[in-house]
């Protein structure tokens, strides 16, 4: 029996140290590999880390910001993206030479009479045909300045860049608009501590169609497949009341 | 031949009690091989480095870079890919909170499929720290909610929940992690050490919110679609057998930027900032709408809001 322990000692000892030498081996092989393949980059990574404690920042973010010490003050700036300026209409047709084209509001508009009582598309004989307009009861050009088509128009009749168009929106949904401000409606990019990078906000018409302004539904189209997104099986009905 | 001679040989002093015993030395030595076989497989799987790996708090700057450079070897090794993986410490002055406009939010998911890509998700399951409820109006009752809908959103009489790691001020995951693999960082951010964690599921049970994941595989991700922006805590590729959650993208975030999922809402749900900053979005929101946090009873404090317009 002592002999039968004595084996069985033997053997467990044998196994721990078979073990540590095996693991042994595969992290220096391991550490030979990293070792070989990129030495410059395991450099300054360890200069990232010995940074002061203060910013101990990342490898990523060293490369641009490595001078740069953090400051109270904002440097960067939320850009509010705006349209380019006034809209262009395609033609529907194409000229004798075949080439499409896109005019300005103005090329039309400058020489009709405008009717300042329209209110939808649908009362028009020509262009604009497919205009979807669902805005409440405003008329066409309550927003679209009659004399210069080019621009938009403010309630009080001043003449407004297409670019400015969120000044025009705000004056009806100054809730959206006090909420825009303070990041509250409206989707964002960029950075959000501005001592480090600029940020981008979307404008209105980024998200709302200005003629049919409700946002659009969408579909779903990425799940997550875990078990809780399984159907439920009750297969149990035949086999378990035999 | 007489008849009381055995035809075969006997083995002298060989009796039977020894015969006995030596089959139960051979079963039980076998029986110890077969136990301890987990560990020899281990020990193949796992350097001695990984084996002997300090927990994340107590690595120093030396050993950290060692650990990080593994990481990234390992990577390249395992899934051919050139990642780096940083260590993104909380910026000081900051706490972060998150906010969601459930007068917005459509349910697109959207934010799901971000998260699912930036924190390098396993492919097979789609898996994402966000799930979003769809919820019958009038009620916060989370079991009411059902994440299964799907087509055109939103739908009559229904609003959308999305519900990820509400990094609580009170978590009850980190209460009952028996090895201390999961924290609260001095920003808010609940975070996992992937190679600390035991995988025993404790913080997945006591989560409130369902808000933790647990690796049932080794993930799966092609190359070229792993985010080689990683980060310790963060997005770094997680082992199997261990718990992953939400860290409010820390690999971003503590780098000045936006979360994934914030950055992919079409809608403009998400808003996200620094509570301790005075003018931020985020104190508006929270001192002049409408804000709703999950489960209040439980007391876990979530840093997660939602509002109302």
């Amino acid at each position: 029996m002592k002999r039968t322990a004595s084996l069985f000692f033997a053997a467990m000892v044998c196994t721990v140290a078979s073990m540590t030498i095996v693991s042994l081996t595969t992290s220096v092989t391991k550490s030979d590999a990293s070792d070989n393949a990129e030495p410059d980059q395991t450099d300054w990574k360890q200069g990232a880390l010995f940074q002061p404690a203060g910013k101990m920042i990342s490898s990523v973010q060293n490369q641009g910001f490595a001078s740069e010490t953090i400051t109270p003050t904002k440097c960067f700036e939320v850009e509010i993206r705006r349209p380019g300026g006034p809209p262009r209409v395609e033609l529907a047709g194409a000229d004798p030479q075949g080439r499409a084209g896109s005019v300005a509001c103005s090329t039309c508009h400058s020489v009709r009479k405008p009717n300042v009582d329209n209110r939808t598309a649908a009362t028009l004989d020509e262009f604009h045909q497919g205009l979807q307009f669902n805005h409440g009861t405003i008329a066409c050009y309550s927003c679209h300045h009659s004399q210069n088509t080019d621009s938009l128009r403010m309630a009080d009749g001043t003449q407004i860049d297409f670019a400015d168009v969120m000044t025009l929106c705000s004056q009806c949904h100054s809730k959206q608009a006090e909420s825009f401000a303070h990041g509250a409606h409206g989707g964002m990019n960029g950075f959000w501590d501005l001592s480090r990078g600029p940020q981008t906000k979307n404008n209105c018409i980024d998200c709302h169609d200005p003629h049919a302004p409700a946002f659009p539904k969408m579909i779903v189209d990425f799940k997550p497949r875990d078990r809780f997104n399984e159907p439920v099986v009750h297969d149990h009905g035949e086999t378990t009341h035999e | 031949m007489t008849a009381n001679k055995p035809s075969l040989p006997i083995v002298e002093n060989f009796s039977r009690r020894a015969a006995v015993k030596g089959g139960f030395a051979t079963l039980g030595a076998a029986s110890f091989v077969a136990a301890i076989s987990p560990l020899r497989h281990a020990a193949q799987n796992s350097s001695a480095g990984e084996f002997m790996q300090n927990h994340y708090t107590e690595l120093t700057p030396e050993q950290k870079s060692d650990v990080l450079a593994r990481l990234e070897s390992e990577a390249k090794e395992n899934y051919g890919a050139d990642v780096t993986i940083g260590d993104d410490r909380p910026i000081p002055g900051t706490k972060f909170v998150y906010a969601i406009n459930l007068s917005v939010c459509n349910g697109n998911g959207k934010c799901v499929e971000a998260c699912h890509k930036e924190n390098n998700h396993d492919r097979a399951t789609n898996q994402s720290y966000i799930r979003v409820l769809e919820m019958p109006v009038g009620t916060m009752d989370m079991e009411q909610g059902s994440t299964t809908y799907t087509g055109i959103v939103p739908k009559d009489g229904k609003f959308y929940l999305p519900v990820q790691c509400q990094q609580c001020d009170e978590p009850p995951c980190v209460d009952v992690c028996p090895v201390k693999a999961t924290w609260k960082e001095e920003d808010g951010i609940v975070v996992v050490d992937y190679n600390w964690c035991i995988g025993c599921r404790y913080c997945e049970a006591a989560c409130p919110y369902h808000a933790r994941r647990f690796n049932w595989k080794k993930p799966e991700v092609p190359a070229e679609e792993i985010n080689p922006d990683q980060s310790y805590l963060s997005n770094r590729i997680r082992p199997v057998g261990v718990v992953e959650k939400c860290t409010y993208c820390l690999h971003r975030t503590r780098r000045g930027k936006l979360p994934a999922c914030l950055e992919a809402c079409p809608t403009g749900a998400r808003v996200f900032g620094n509570i301790l900053d005075k003018d931020s979005n985020i104190r508006w929101i929270l001192e002049n709408k409408r804000v709703y946090i999950l489960k209040e009873e439980l007391g876990t404090k979530p840093a997660f809001f939602y509002y109302f317009d």
